[in-house]
């Protein structure tokens, strides 16, 4: 018990930390570059932008399968965001328990309704 | 005996009510705070978010819809109200994306001085605003 620091520390907790920071990175990293792709579309296509350009963009298979990930990671990343809101906010437990399953909730509603509007089209 | 029994200090969380309005708000810190301010209006609206990405992709009905619920109204409010909220949402977006941008040059840069979280904190909050209103200007139409 002499020396607690460094690559000696004495790690508690759920181990979550690493994980939740790096993940928001790289889930950030990724719904980004999915915006970069979509303004670029957007902006080299010729025209006015009509039902066809517009839903022709998320046609192609390549673009329904990054669209599908980055659903995915907006789910994960706003998870993350949002836990660290109420735990910043709520003191409660119950409260604090009823906000973060709302949350869990709301966000897979959200993520299978997306799915779901992007598989059929 | 008496030590034991003298109420030590608590610490808790920040009270978003007690402790924020007294809070002096440097432009790094309003950046950050922004952050979430910005990402907890987007997780609330996120069903209009997919409303919009369901009706623009469906059908052409669905896309005229779409349109129409901004050009005309929609559940009995105006046109222009919806684009107010649209307006939010990108507000939001561009804040979350660009200060997102400069958390992760931060953090593959190191960069963590303090004149540079206040100069890029800066041109976070210009260019996030400024884009804003050159958005905003087009979806209300002026130019």
């Amino acid at each position: 018990m002499s020396v607690n620091y460094g690559s000696k520390r004495i790690v508690v907790g759920a181990h979550y930390g690493l994980r939740d920071w790096l993940g928001q990175r790289i889930t950030a990293a990724l719904m980004a570059l999915f915006t970069l792709i979509v303004l670029a579309q957007v902006l080299f296509t010729a025209g006015p932008i009509g039902y066809d350009k517009w839903a022709g963009i998320f046609a192609s298979q390549w673009m329904k399968i990054l669209t599908f990930c980055v659903i995915i990671a907006l789910l994960y990343h706003v998870w993350v965001g949002m836990r660290e809101i109420w735990m910043d906010y709520v003191k409660p437990v119950g409260l604090r328990l009823a906000l973060n399953t709302f949350s869990l909730v709301w966000l897979v509603g959200c993520a299978g309704w997306a799915i779901q509007v992007l598989w059929r089209l | 005996m008496t030590e034991l029994a003298k109420k030590r200090p608590e610490f808790r969380n920040i009270n978003a009510f007690k402790d924020l309005p007294g809070y002096r708000w440097p432009l790094a810190s309003l950046v950050s705070g922004m952050h979430r301010i910005s990402g907890a209006i987007m997780f609330l609206l996120m069903p209009f978010i997919i409303w919009m990405f369901d009706k623009s992709l469906s059908s052409e009905i669905s896309f005229a819809k779409f349109k129409l619920a901004f050009n005309v109204g929609m559940l009995g409010l105006p046109g222009f109200i919806w684009k107010l909220v649209a307006l939010a949402l990108i507000w939001a977006y561009l804040q979350h994306f660009i200060a997102g941008i400069r958390h992760l040059y931060m953090d593959v840069n190191h960069a963590v001085s303090k004149e540079f979280g206040k100069s890029s904190a800066a041109v976070t909050l210009a260019l996030s605003l400024g884009l804003t209103l050159v958005l905003g200007a087009k979806l209300f139409g002026l130019y």
